[in-house]
């Protein structure tokens, strides 16, 4: 019945679990979907609607919202540069220019092989080795064209494999512990304390 | 020169190769803020946080300490931590993330001890995939250590933190924005009133929100207590802070440096922190904390770096960014570039903000590549004038939001400090440059 | 139940100080002291949310006079608030040329042109010049997004207006905000058209032509339209509507923002099935849904002839005459259809100038009429504003549309609770407070757990014992400012569960009210008019012995009775047992009077043509006992009649007169002979009607929004003038002659005997569908392909132990046969039984499903086998 695969099901399940509110857990939902297909599919979508109670067309305007959400198949690599103010200083649009001709695909395509889908970005928050090039999401600190060509050369011949997994996967680090208590009686020990806390604040005064 | 005396607060560590480990964490002192936060009252450790004066690091610069005690009407039920970082030319939150996550993770439990909360949500920028990871397993050490979960460290206190990735919108960086995002929705502002989460926050309940920074300094401020923090620094700006420098310099970077006791100038200029403009040119203009704040000239480069003296000079801190343009940078491309980054960034909901940010910049976009008009130049205002009216600063504005009255900020800017500029874009047909 | 009332605050607008409720919205302040505050996305019926910011006003505050939204900012006593000032001028057209930036313009080719709130404030307000010189944002012209509405984004001004609609008060959100800044727009799942059956309330609440209806589109201009206001008779809500036609052609028709009912919201059947009322002029085949029936028929020979009015009536007098010359040999069934004037006059017919007793405006889908007389009535409001509601009863969405709107409301947004006797999928379960699973044939004994916390859940229920004591709570000792919403929710289950289980709740909540979900049209009035057994005009109770409409079938089939008159055509298509059915019509004369045709046409002697809603004038009532008016759009076509003039002729050609000549005179008799309101409100038929039995509790109009509801033009005035004769509001209180049954007459519902369900077999639920293959839907080409398809719901237990999955073909059989449908997943039915659509058709339109049922049991089952 589920369209995810179990293991993501699973995982799933396990972050619904985390918030109060089903509805809370969308956005590491949709990363998940994206983690399995590499974009939002039609069947992702409808199974974030059922494990967040909401309808499809809310979870996919929901997603649309967000630039990393995808509703359209994307390249095995995502390659995001900045043209960002810092990186507008820096070349950022002429970076983008030669990576569009590499690539072999304009801004907002993918090229032809599958491999590549290239994004002009917002700022990435890695302003001093501007212009800020990721890919998946992932810094590569690649600031000229030469440089971008290695890394695109290494891209196709796999071996940052490791460091760059494919579209649409964002946290490898399992959450792992948690809270181990019933949160009821967290939140009487809380009302405890905050009742202490308030009976020493009026002692104060 | 630039005064570099003060100590390490929040970057202490970051020079070690292995600084988001805990094995590195725990050999530099790391968990004794937290230890010793357990043996005091939680109103306790807030009165050192208040001691401390410690202002936001997020880009509204209000005191912490306050934020916790003064604006509660009941006892707060959850505390959110802003990692959405997404103002441009800002890096410091995710140097903080990726590099000492630990130090994050105890700030936050150290804040929640405070505040008595049982949840704390730590929502990150969804692009920093390696500061995700680097503090979920922050999270899952702390889980191990005892730091976090139940009874921790044996004391009564027990605690949840759960990392929550963002997907890639500006806008949720704005608290209640990041809330709506919480709650699994678009990054939509909240409308206003209520003013502040802290009566009305997560799932309607108060709920703190305080930045990356704000929460990297707390494992410091109670080991060496708030009146150590207060000591540095001058005025209402205490303590350290990190200025993100980017732009024509020649060493852009993240630094820590005591605040007011140093100027733009230092900060620009000193060979251990930006090293001077690139090519050794001078400065055109300067965009003081982030895109948002309108920008100063050369003239105002001696300016202390302190909330209020920037604020006093018609600008602010913000978020801490600074962005050094040069005499070669075209003024028209940048405000250009800047209000792009709006339109594309507006949630859409406010007419003003959604249609004005994109009219601007379609106007910006033909004066920069030719078919500017001089009657541009008086319609480019009136449309700011239309959306922070009176273009004052701090503005007033039409918006729910303050990303609204931001968009005008650099446009006016570059008008108003290089109307010449313009004017040549538009008899020149394009850029002249 | 009164609210408690609001505390006065002073405010000061424009230097002026005036009175407001302290927490009223500062927009609606100003506007009740005359200053009107430009605005786009505020909607009185739904939570503000500020976001087109055309609302702005200088409100003095600490950091001095600022910009706030009207529209948000609740007044606050002490609030100095300035609209007038060059600063708000210059921001509000500011936000108005913002808005028209991106605008097309296309006033001429769009709807909404000529009644455009966007285009009416910037003729009022707008500097009438543009500055935008930029190429304007671009979108695919209209989008199909369902199969009643088309989007044009490029219209679009994203008042969320729709989105709110959609997510906040039907609570279905097909439609969603998608993307971002500049470019934010409304759209739908590729996966999930927009297929809420409130769909056209989004089109009517759009401020510009972004969202168009299929069925208006480019058909007329508003100016052409003329206007009438009246009452929906499509179910028995009785929305009140606003009906335009354009010469004698119905256009469209809009909600009216009517306070004790619709709150301005339609369903889309109400909405859009004016087609069916003067669509098809290309349908001619009686026994078609989509034909009207436009002259009298009579059957010669096996084929319908055209007759005149004359022949017809003398051909149904003939057949009447000879049916009564044996003892209870004529009955007539149906009588929803009708106006209160209409049943009133069809009553005196049938009982005074035929003497039969036979009479039923229910097609024994409904609950005994004398049990509802019995029951204490509540009013939709007092459901909407109870501390709980408790439904036992169908899917509201599916049956009674806005009354579900109102009563969703009532939780989400006034947080009261609701406990739902769950019987399947429904509409309210996901707001439900407790949904308390009954599976078919159990409803009393839930009633009487509920009723009793000592005894436990008795063996065999699905409902537990948790949820129970949750409502038991939640409903109290007494049932105090607590609403029972009851109707009949298995089509397949005889109503005598239902009932018993109603006569347990009344007995045991004493305080507690009722509301009846019967849905069809009238059929409320038609009770009242005394169009059933033991009833009489007026809310009267006899204790006669007639029968009821499934007695009427049997004493067909087995002679007793003769001949049968129709109120309405549709017979066949409103009862289980079909078979049954057509075997009683078989064997009977049938005189049947419709406006539309049907396969039960089939089996008629005489057909006389009626003229239907939005055609003819007269007061009707719904569920809530509300008497309002109904009045003519068109003109009815050919030589229909209206119900009124057909019952008299009929008497005079039977050779006696009912006195009965116009609408007015039996309104008139209907008030002085009974005291119950007719002829008042049809004198005042721009009002909100009358509750019988309320008099003093007549609601007034809010005044027109037309901001806020687009397209409607004044309400005020309507085109009946004021009749002769008794306007002032009648005495409604029980007259001598007038006694309403009390519990001791009731006999329905004192026992029932639920057979042993077999184990083999699944207890069926039979539940009700807004689309169903009915004469409405059938004849209304833009709903007719919405109709449900056939298809048996299980629960995954009966699922696995079918070892069938979704989409799979099984063998069903009932009691009279076999048939072959489909089987999905569907985890709201009790385990055990399954739920299939009454009404539904299979992939190539047949109903396949009525004929495996004869009804003769208290339950229906089937066995299912896969193939
Ligand atoms: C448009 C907008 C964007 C913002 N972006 C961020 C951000 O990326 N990170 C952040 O910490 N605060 C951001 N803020 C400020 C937050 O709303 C909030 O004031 C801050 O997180 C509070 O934390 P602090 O008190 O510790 O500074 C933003 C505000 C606005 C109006
Ligand atoms: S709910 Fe009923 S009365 Fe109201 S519009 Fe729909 S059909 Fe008509
Ligand atoms: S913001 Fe008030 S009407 Fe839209």
């Amino acid at each position: 019945m589920s369209h995810f695969r179990v293991d993501i099901r699973r995982r799933a399940e396990e972050v619904v679990a985390l918030y109060p509110r089903p509805r809370s857990a969308m956005l590491p939902l949709l990363h998940l979907a994206q983690e399995q297909d590499g974009y939002l599919s039609d069947e992702g979508i409808a199974e974030v609607a059922e494990l967040t109670s909401t309808t499809p067309a809310d979870v996919r305007g929901t997603a649309a919202f967000y630039d990393m959400f995808h509703l359209a198949p994307v390249g095995k690599y995502v390659v995001g540069i900045c043209t960002n103010i810092a990186c507008l200083l820096a070349g950022g649009d002429e970076l983008l220019e030669h990576a569009s001709t590499a690539l072999g695909c304009s801004v907002g395509g993918t090229s032809d092989d599958g491999l590549f889908t290239l994004e002009e970005t917002e700022c990435l928050a890695d302003c001093n080795f501007a212009p800020c090039v990721q890919v998946n999401h992932r810094y590569v600190r690649t600031t000229t064209p030469e440089a971008f060509d290695h890394v695109v050369a290494e891209l196709r011949a796999g071996t940052l494999d490791h460091d760059i997994p494919s579209h649409g996967t964002l946290i490898r680090v399992r959450r792992a512990g948690g809270l181990h208590a019933s949160r009821a009686e967290v939140a009487s020990e809380r009302r405890v304390a905050i009742a202490a806390r308030d009976a020493r604040a009026e002692e104060a005064k | 020169m630039a005064t570099l005396s003060a100590p390490r607060i929040v970057l202490s560590r970051t020079e070690f190769a292995d600084s988001h480990t805990l094995t590195r964490y725990l050999a530099t002192g790391g968990y004794e803020g937290l230890k010793k936060a357990l043996t005091m009252f939680p109103e306790a450790v807030a009165a050192e946080v208040d001691q401390a004066s410690l202002l936001g690091r997020g880009g509204a610069g209000f005191p912490a300490g306050r934020k916790w005690s003064m604006l509660r009407k009941a006892p707060i039920s959850y505390l959110v931590v802003n990692g959405d970082e997404s103002e441009p030319a800002t890096f410091k939150d995710h140097l903080l993330v990726e590099r000492d996550p630990h130090q994050l993770v105890e700030g936050c439990i150290i804040a929640a001890y405070a505040l008595q909360v049982s949840s704390v949500y730590i929502f990150l920028r969804g692009e920093f995939a390696l500061g995700l990871e680097r503090v979920q397993q922050a999270v899952n050490d702390a889980y191990e250590l005892g730091a976090l979960g139940s009874k921790i460290f044996d004391s009564e206190f027990s605690l949840d933190i759960v990392v929550h990735p963002g997907a890639g919108a500006y806008i949720c960086g704005e608290e209640t924005a990041l809330i709506e995002a919480l709650e699994g929705k678009r990054g939509f502002p909240r409308i206003k009133p209520p003013f502040f989460p802290a009566v009305t926050g997560l799932y309607g309940e108060p709920t703190v929100v305080n930045n990356v920074e704000t929460m990297s300094n707390l494992p410091w401020i109670i080991s060496n207590s708030g009146a150590a923090f207060a000591a540095l620094g001058g005025g209402r700006s205490t303590g350290t802070r990190l200025f993100a420098l980017a732009g024509r310099v020649n060493r852009p970077g993240v630094y820590e440096i005591e605040m007011v006791k140093n100027t733009f100038r230092d900060l620009i200029y000193d060979p251990q922190l930006g090293n001077g403009v690139i090519g050794d040119k001078a400065i055109k203009a300067i965009i003081p904390g982030g895109v948002s704040a309108p920008w100063f000239g050369p003239e105002l480069l001696d300016l202390p770096l302190g909330q209020d003296e920037v604020a006093e000079k018609g600008s602010m801190l913000g978020s801490g960014s600074i962005v050094v343009m040069d005499e070669t940078t075209c003024v028209v491309r940048a405000a250009w570039r800047i209000t792009k980054f709006f339109s594309r960034e507006s949630c859409g909901q406010c007419t003003p903000c959604r249609e004005g940010s994109g009219w601007i910049e379609r106007a910006m976009y033909r004066m920069e590549h030719g078919g500017g008009r001089m009657e541009d130049i008086e319609l480019l205002l009136d449309l700011c004038d239309n959306i922070a009216p009176g273009l004052t600063w701090p503005p007033q504005q039409t918006t729910i939001c303050v990303l609204g009255p931001s968009i005008p900020s650099s446009v006016h800017s570059a008008i108003s400090m290089f109307r010449d500029d313009f004017v040549a874009h538009v008899e020149h047909g394009g850029c002249p440059q | 139940m009164t609210e408690a009332v609001r505390s006065m605050v002073t405010i000061t607008v424009n230097g002026r100080s005036l009175e407001a409720a302290a927490g009223e919205l500062l927009i609606e302040a100003v506007e009740r002291a005359g200053t009107y505050v430009p605005r786009f996305c505020y909607h009185p019926r739904m939570e503000p949310v500020g976001v087109c910011r055309m609302c702005l006003v200088e409100v003095e505050g600490p950091r001095g006079a600022t910009l706030q939204p009207a529209c948000f900012l609740k007044v606050n006593d002490g609030m100095t608030v300035v609209t007038d000032s060059d600063k708000v001028k210059k921001a509000q057209d500011g936000v108005l040329e913002f808005l028209l930036a991106n605008h097309p313009l296309d006033c001429p080719v769009c709807d909404k042109g000529g009644e455009c709130p966007l285009q009416d404030q910037t003729l009022t307000h707008g500097s009438g010049e543009t500055r935008f010189i930029e190429e304007k944002r671009h979108f695919v012209k209209p989008v199909e997004i369902g199969a009643l509405v088309l989007l044009d984004r490029e219209r679009c001004i994203q008042c969320a207006r729709c989105t709110r609609f959609a997510s906040e008060v039907a609570g279905d959100a097909q439609i969603a905000f998608a993307g971002r800044g500049d470019l934010l727009e409304v759209a739908t799942s590729p996966t999930q058209p927009f297929d809420s059956v409130f769909s056209g309330n989004t089109v009517q609440i759009c401020p510009v032509g972004a969202l168009t209806a299929r069925p208006y589109r480019f058909s007329a201009r508003p100016w052409d339209l003329e206007q009438i206001e009246s009452t929906c008779t499509t179910c028995a809500v009785g929305c009140r509507v606003a009906v335009q036609s354009s010469g004698n052609r119905l256009t469209r028709v809009l909600g009216v923002d009517s306070e004790p009912v619709n709150h301005g919201w339609l369903c889309d059947k109400g909405r859009f099935v004016i087609d069916s009322i003067d669509g098809n002029e290309s349908s001619t085949d009686p026994l078609l849904a989509s034909t009207r029936i436009t002259t009298p028929l009579v059957r010669r020979n096996g084929a319908f002839v055209a007759v005149s009015w004359g022949d017809a009536l003398s051909e149904a007098a003939a057949i009447l005459r000879r049916g009564a010359s044996n003892p209870n040999g004529v009955g007539a069934i149906g009588g929803a259809a009708l106006t209160n004037e209409g049943a009133f006059a069809w009553e005196r017919l049938l009982r005074g100038v035929l003497g039969t007793e036979h009479l039923d405006a229910q097609y024994g889908d409904g609950l005994d009429a004398a049990l509802l007389q019995a029951l204490p009535r509540a009013t939709i409001d007092e459901a909407s504003r109870a501390r709980t509601v408790v439904t036992l009863t169908g899917d509201l969405r599916e049956e009674l549309p806005v009354l579900f709107l109102r009563l969703r409301e009532n939780v989400v947004r006034y947080h009261r609770s609701l406990v739902e006797f769950s019987f399947g999928a429904s509409g309210l379960t996901s707001v439900a407070t407790v949904s308390l699973a009954v599976r078919p044939g159990e409803a009393h004994l839930v009633a009487r757990a509920l009723g009793d916390s000592g005894a436990g859940v008795p063996l065999g229920l699905v409902v537990g014992e948790e949820e129970l004591q949750r409502a038991r709570d939640l409903i109290g000792e007494t049932g105090e400012d607590v609403v029972f919403v009851v109707g009949r929710a298995n089509m397949a289950e005889q109503s005598a569960v239902m009932e018993n289980a109603l006569r347990t709740l009344a007995e045991r909540f004493p305080r507690a009210k009722f509301l009846p979900a019967l849905r069809r049209a009238n059929v409320m009035g038609a009770l009242d008019m005394g169009l059933a057994p033991q009833l009489r005009p007026g809310r009267a109770f006899a204790s006669d012995a007639g029968r009821d409409a499934l007695a009427q079938l049997d004493a067909l089939r087995s002679g007793e009775q003769k001949v049968l008159v129709l109120l309405g055509g549709d017979l066949r298509g409103n009862v289980v047992d079909v078979v049954g059915a057509t075997e009683a019509l078989e064997r009977a004369e049938v005189i049947v009077v419709t406006g539309h045709g049907g396969s039960t046409l089939a089996y008629a002697d005489v057909v006389l043509p009626a003229a239907v809603q939005h055609e003819r004038t007269g007061t009707v009532t719904n569920i809530e006992g509300r008497v309002s008016a109904v009045s003519p759009k068109i003109v009815a076509p050919g030589s229909a009649w209206p119900d009124v003039a057909i019952a008299s002729e009929l008497a005079e050609a039977l050779g006696q007169s009912i006195g009965l000549g116009s609408v007015e005179e039996a309104a008139r008799a209907i008030e002085e002979t009974t005291s119950y309101p007719a002829l008042s409100v049809l004198g005042d038929a721009a009002n909100e009607g009358i509750v019988v039995g309320d008099a003093g509790a007549r609601t007034s109009r809010r005044p027109l929004d037309p901001m806020a509801f687009p397209g409607i033009r004044s309400t005020e005035k309507v085109g009946l003038g004021a009749p002769s004769g008794a306007t002032t509001v009648p005495r409604v209180d029980a007259s001598s002659a007038v006694k309403p049954a009390g519990w001791d007459d009731v006999t329905a519902g004192r026992h029932v005997d639920v057979p042993l369900a077999d184990a083999y077999s699944l207890r069926v639920h039979l539940s009700r569908r807004l689309y169903d293959d009915g004469v409405a839907v059938q004849g209304t080409p833009a709903l007719a392909g919405l109709t449900a398809v056939t298809v048996v719901h299980l629960n995954h237990i009966d699922m696995d132990r079918l070892g069938a999955s979704t989409g799979d073909v099984v063998t069903v059989t009932g009691a009279r046969g076999t048939a072959h449908l489909p089987v999905a997943l569907d985890d709201a039915v009790a385990r055990g039984s399954t739920e299939i659509a009454f009404g539904s058709v299979d992939g190539d339109g047949h109903d396949v499903l009525r004929p495996l049922f004869d009804g003769s049991q208290v339950i229906s089952q089937v066995r299912l086998d896969s193939k």
